[in-house]
């Protein structure tokens, strides 16, 4: 363990001028008295927990004798969904959610973790089990009676969306459509994270095919959950090896030269900037290299629109000559990017695609957050502000009949099945607007345009 | 004149005198102890937070560190809650290395102070700021301690015990009966500066506890007793550093040892001899040294936030002549009439174990006693020794019990840095926060403000740690003045009975308790004490409608003056940027420079007022 230096994410606690601005924007802190706001839970708490100190992976930390017997003093920071909508506003740069993920981190290091935040945190494990046999997973998890058993026993919220595992992995398709892969000597590595390779594999297949429009080779290479489960669970010890072993396997990719592009905006968010700092591996060289190389699909895909390398062939998405509104909401994790928007700026390429801005904050679902029973409703009304977005563009599309209101676009998974949820809309990742676009999938069937 | 009679007379409620006190009325004698501001408002309130193992000084001044090391042991059983076990450092870095460590071991050993030697690795794992290029790691049982809680836990114990205390009273007159050969004092005139009102109180005997003012006393007896007064300048970090206290093992020096107390850790401190014991200034060169010492113990310590500067004068004693008859009835080994050391160049080198003047024997004077040097950690033996000699003067014997004896609070145990905010999450006192930043909530400030004399708000923040984190004051301070005032316009529902301090820091218990009656949770007090008398329970002058100081504005000005007095001097980056939002709130929102409080002074306004130039003595 390399020495804490003084620049670490809790001693950001020091920027701190009790502005109350983070209070006052912070999602959460409005619709529940459970959490009392970003700046009493960072900068404020901190300082009465174990200020500075890292965590230490094997547990064997912190560090005051009464923290070392199990002693941590709060437990309202569990509430923070780690959105970062207060990191965003703060304008003097405190790592707000960074230091309330510690924060529960040392709660679970001092308490012990739920048998269902571990499950929840365990995301690739559930989808590798269940995809042995989806119809049967999907019947035992979604069926009304487990629900109540799950929200009885486990403490998961009984109407919050959980996914349906697909019939196929991404992986299958990838080995099924081998031989039709582009094949070339411009490659780029691409991370689909675990809700694409399990619940969604058309997600990736979208991505794939827009790679290849682009004339990219796509590799795929084994891969594992990026952690970040874990990580907003208070598993740093657990969330550090796959991160470890990520890194293990992506680095000669890397190290060539390839970019690793994901359409999950939080795993890139982890590999880039949640694992690196929160495990404080900033030093590791690997964890280092990766996060360098990792990219959003669309803050690549604009790279490549600046460079003047996007094909044209965009085509309007659907025949009429009305325009297709499409609210889109930018999740909040990939806000803490700071890369912009730049799925808009694809989109907007879009011929007769009306784009809807949502400027709401978080979905409420953050990752986890909204599964969990006691925070389920905290997360739907968090949610509301982005629920009436999208029903104030369906009302004023069905009023004037100008367009069609089929579709909401998100990048993250969790926010976009939260965003069915809310609205009772399909709700698509950008890359399948792009992809359907361009003619290579068809957004209503979620599959290749050519029926592989 | 308002006329009081006692046995015995305190004069300065710091942690001596209040110790001094408590230990007179624990052995069944009446006493008053009188103090001209608030208690701690001295040196007590302005020292490092350290309970000394007594290891600083194995080698340079081995009574005071035998002193220390026994005092430890008793306060963690008598004061047990105003202590945070710590645990203690002494640290080799690349600067010391000599063979000072192995001196330091060997004497540590002889004088049964208790010292165990740590690979560096495990110190740096458990102090992962620490300089990594330490050599050399000893653990000792220093430790940190509050002591405001501490001496407000005295006071209360005192009280209970049937003493009466007098915050704000000065004493400005001792009188002296008998011609010359035959001098005794035996009365004193004590200020009420709140009031103006005088008080005559006769005593048989008065014990002169007032620190660093203590030459300032005698002389009012005719006595002449000259102080050695080492002025000390620290620094707080905004946030804790470390969670050990970290010592250089070295010859004691400026800047060699950092406590982690409450929220924050102290660098500190130098060593100044001043003149005047409120010469409280802090040069720029104090700070750079403090600064770049503290860079050794914690590599980019002077990079990190600093909240606050503030200084304390030790009131410093050495017999430089032969002066009287050796002391009878106290050990010699702890009176100071045998300098084990040759005078004293500086402060630095003048001894810290504690003085006690028997002026009967020394200046013939009796009724007398003056009770001084010494460290917050030998407070209690110092009143022992003073109350002995008392004893001996009155021609009783009454064995101290002070040793034997826990303040009220013990009960709760060490405190811990996260007490607050656990009390403060179980009770869901989020939305009752006064002090966001130090935790301290509406019944908090309510039960000290209607139970302990408050003329400013800075009164308060002893007894809570309001104002005292990041803010300084910039959002607590308008929401105390509001509550205050409502308090005052009777809004409140009044508060009876006791102020029970056991608890002062105690959010949780606080908001059960509310504004209704506090349980006496004390012990039986001892039969002879008196029930406590009105002085000691009467409203505060902030609450009181009778008094000019309990203007909202004088006390928002006076709080605000008293936090940026600690402010200016470190004022750079973070907490410049702090200090401008502050700033635009009482400035340009608030217009506070314009209040009209023009002709209104508080006992204290001069005070606050002086900044870095020394203040003329109210003596
Ligand atoms: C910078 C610094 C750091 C220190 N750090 C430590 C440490 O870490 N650990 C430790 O053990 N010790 C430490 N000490 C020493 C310790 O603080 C003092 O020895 C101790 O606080 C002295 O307490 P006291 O009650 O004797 O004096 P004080 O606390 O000064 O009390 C004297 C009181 O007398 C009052 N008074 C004066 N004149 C009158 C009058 N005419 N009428 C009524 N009242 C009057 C004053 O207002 C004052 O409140 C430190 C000292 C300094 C200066
Ligand atoms: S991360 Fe989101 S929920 Fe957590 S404190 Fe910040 S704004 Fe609030
Ligand atoms: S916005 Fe930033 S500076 Fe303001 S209170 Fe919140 S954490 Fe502190
Ligand atoms: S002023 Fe602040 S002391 Fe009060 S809330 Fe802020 S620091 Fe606390």
């Amino acid at each position: 363990m390399p020495p804490a230096s003084l620049n670490s994410v809790g001693l950001s606690l020091n920027d701190c001028i009790k502005c109350n601005i983070c209070t006052s924007y912070c999602p959460v802190s409005q619709v529940t008295d459970s959490f009392p706001g970003p700046k009493y839970a960072a900068p404020q708490s901190e300082r009465f927990r174990d200020f500075g100190h890292p965590f230490y992976a094997d547990g064997a930390g912190p560090i005051s004798r009464t923290l070392a017997a199990g002693q941590m003093p709060d437990a309202s920071v569990d509430y923070c969904s780690g959105c970062r909508v207060c990191n965003e506003v703060c304008p003097t740069g405190v790592r707000i959610a960074e230091i309330n993920a510690r924060a529960r981190a040392r709660i679970v290091a001092a308490r012990g973790i739920s048998l269902r935040n571990r499950l929840l945190g365990r995301n690739e494990l559930l989808g590798r089990i269940g995809s042995i046999a989806p119809g049967l997973a999907n019947f035992l998890l979604h069926n009304p009676l487990s629900r109540r058993l799950a929200a009885a026993l486990f403490g998961v919220a009984e109407k919050a969306p959980l996914p349906r595992w697909h019939h196929h992995t991404l992986n299958r398709w990838l080995a099924r459509t081998r031989a039709q892969r582009l094949r070339g000597e411009r490659k780029v590595v691409y991370f689909h994270g675990c809700a694409t390779q399990y619940y969604e594999p058309f997600v990736g297949i979208a991505a794939v095919l827009v790679l290849e429009h682009l004339g990219y080779e796509v590799i795929v290479p084994p891969q594992n959950c990026c952690g970040l489960p874990m990580l907003s669970n208070g598993e740093f010890g657990a969330a550090e090896s796959y991160h470890r072993r990520n890194v293990s396997r992506l680095i000669e990719f890397v190290n060539a030269g390839y970019p690793i592009i994901g359409t999950s905006t939080s795993c890139t968010l982890t590999l880039k900037e949640e694992a690196p700092e929160l495990l404080d591996l900033e030093n590791d060289a690997g964890t280092r290299a990766l996060k360098l190389a990792t990219w959003d699909i669309f803050e690549w895909l604009r790279e490549r629109l600046d460079q003047g390398q996007l094909p044209s062939d965009l085509r309007p998405l659907h025949q009429s000559d009305q325009p297709f509104i499409l609210p889109y909401h930018a999740p909040c994790q990939l806000r803490a990017h700071r890369i912009g928007k730049p799925a808009l700026d694809l989109l907007a390429r879009i011929p007769g695609l009306d784009l809807r801005e949502s400027h709401a904050r978080c979905c409420g679902i953050a990752g986890t957050y909204g599964y969990k029973t006691e925070k389920y409703q905290i997360a739907m009304d968090v949610g509301a502000e982005l629920f009436d977005f999208v029903a104030a563009q369906s009302t004023e599309s069905n009023q004037d009949t100008e367009g069609s209101l089929s579709f909401t676009a998100c990048d993250s998974e969790t926010c976009r099945w939260q965003l069915e949820h809310g609205t009772g809309l399909p709700s698509r990742h950008p890359i399948e607007l792009l992809a359907a676009a361009y003619g290579l999938y068809d957004l209503h069937a979620r599959r290749p345009a050519d029926g592989n | 004149m308002k006329r009081m009679q006692t046995e015995i007379l305190v004069i300065g409620g710091g942690a001596t005198g209040t110790g001094v006190a408590w230990d007179a009325a624990l052995r069944g004698f009446r006493t008053v102890l009188v103090e001209k501001r608030d208690l701690t408002h001295g040196t007590t309130g302005r020292y490092h937070g350290l309970l000394h193992s007594g290891a600083r000084y194995v080698l340079k001044d081995a009574a005071s560190a035998v002193e220390c090391i026994s005092e430890n042991r008793i306060l963690r059983r008598t004061h047990t809650h105003c202590i945070e076990d710590t645990s203690g450092f002494f640290v080799v870095v690349p600067e010391d290395e000599d063979d000072y460590p192995d001196r330091f071991a060997a004497a540590c050993r002889r004088l049964d102070v208790p010292c165990t030697e740590i690979p560096p690795p495990s110190a740096l794992r458990r102090e992962p700021l620490l300089n990594p290029r330490i050599s050399r790691v000893f653990e000792l049982p220093d430790a940190a301690a509050d002591s405001f809680l501490a001496t407000h836990a005295t006071a209360q114990a005192a009280r209970q015990a049937g003493a009466t205390l007098l915050p704000y009273h000065e004493l400005t007159r001792l009188h002296l009966s008998g011609g010359d050969g035959n001098r005794a004092v035996s009365a004193a005139t004590v200020l009420d500066t709140v009031s103006g009102e005088e008080l005559h109180i006769d005593a048989d005997l008065v014990i002169n506890a007032a620190g660093a003012w203590s030459g300032q006393v005698a002389a009012l007896a005719g006595v002449e007793v000259k102080m050695i007064l080492g002025k000390g300048v620290m620094l707080a970090t905004n946030a804790r550093l470390t969670n050990t206290v970290i010592n250089r093992c070295k010859m004691p020096g400026d800047g060699d040892i950092l406590v982690p107390i409450h929220t924050v850790s102290v660098i500190g401190t130098t060593d100044e001899q001043v003149a005047d014991p409120e010469n409280l200034s802090i040069e720029q060169w104090e700070v750079d040294l403090m600064l770049t010492e503290g860079d050794k113990l914690v590599p980019g310590l002077s990079r990190s936030r600093i909240l606050r500067a503030w200084a304390g004068v030790r009131p410093l004693y050495q017999e430089t002549q032969p002066s009287g008859e050796p002391t009878p009835g106290t050990d010699d080994s702890l009176s100071n009439d045998q300098p084990a050391q040759d005078s004293p160049q500086s402060s630095r080198d003048a001894t810290r174990a504690l003085a006690l003047l028997n002026h009967r024997q020394r200046d013939g004077v009796r009724g007398f006693i003056t009770i001084t040097g010494g460290k917050w950690t030998t407070f209690r033996l110092m009143a022992e020794s003073a109350v002995d000699a008392a004893c001996e003067q009155l021609g009783v014997s009454r064995p101290c019990r002070t040793a034997d004896t826990s303040v009220p609070g013990v009960e709760q145990g060490h405190y811990w840095l996260g007490h607050r905010l656990n009390e403060v999450e179980d009770e869901n006192l989020q939305s009752e926060l006064v002090c966001e930043c130090e935790l301290v909530t509406r019944s908090m400030l309510e039960g000290a403000a209607q139970r302990n004399p408050t003329v400013t708000l800075d009164d308060l923040r002893r007894d809570v740690r309001l104002g005292m984190g990041p803010c300084q004051g910039g959002f607590c301070t308008y929401r105390a003045v509001g509550i205050l005032h409502q308090l005052r316009a009777g809004n409140a529902s009044p508060a009876a009975g006791e102020w029970h301090v056991a608890h002062m820091q105690s959010p949780a218990h606080h908001h059960r308790a509310g504004a209704a009656a506090e349980p006496s949770r004390a012990g039986p007090a001892p039969a002879s004490s008196p029930a406590p008398s009105d002085e000691s329970r009467r409203r505060s002058a902030a609450v009181d409608p009778g008094t000019n100081v309990s203007q909202p504005n004088l006390l928002l000005r006076d709080f605000l003056q008293e936090r940026w007095k600690g402010v200016a001097p470190i004022l750079w980056g973070q907490q410049l940027r702090q200090e401008r939002l502050d700033e635009l709130i009482y400035l340009s929102i608030l217009n506070a420079d314009h209040l009209p409080v023009d002709d209104e002074e508080s006992p204290l306004s001069s005070f606050y007022r002086s900044g870095s130039s020394p203040a003329s003595s109210s003596l």
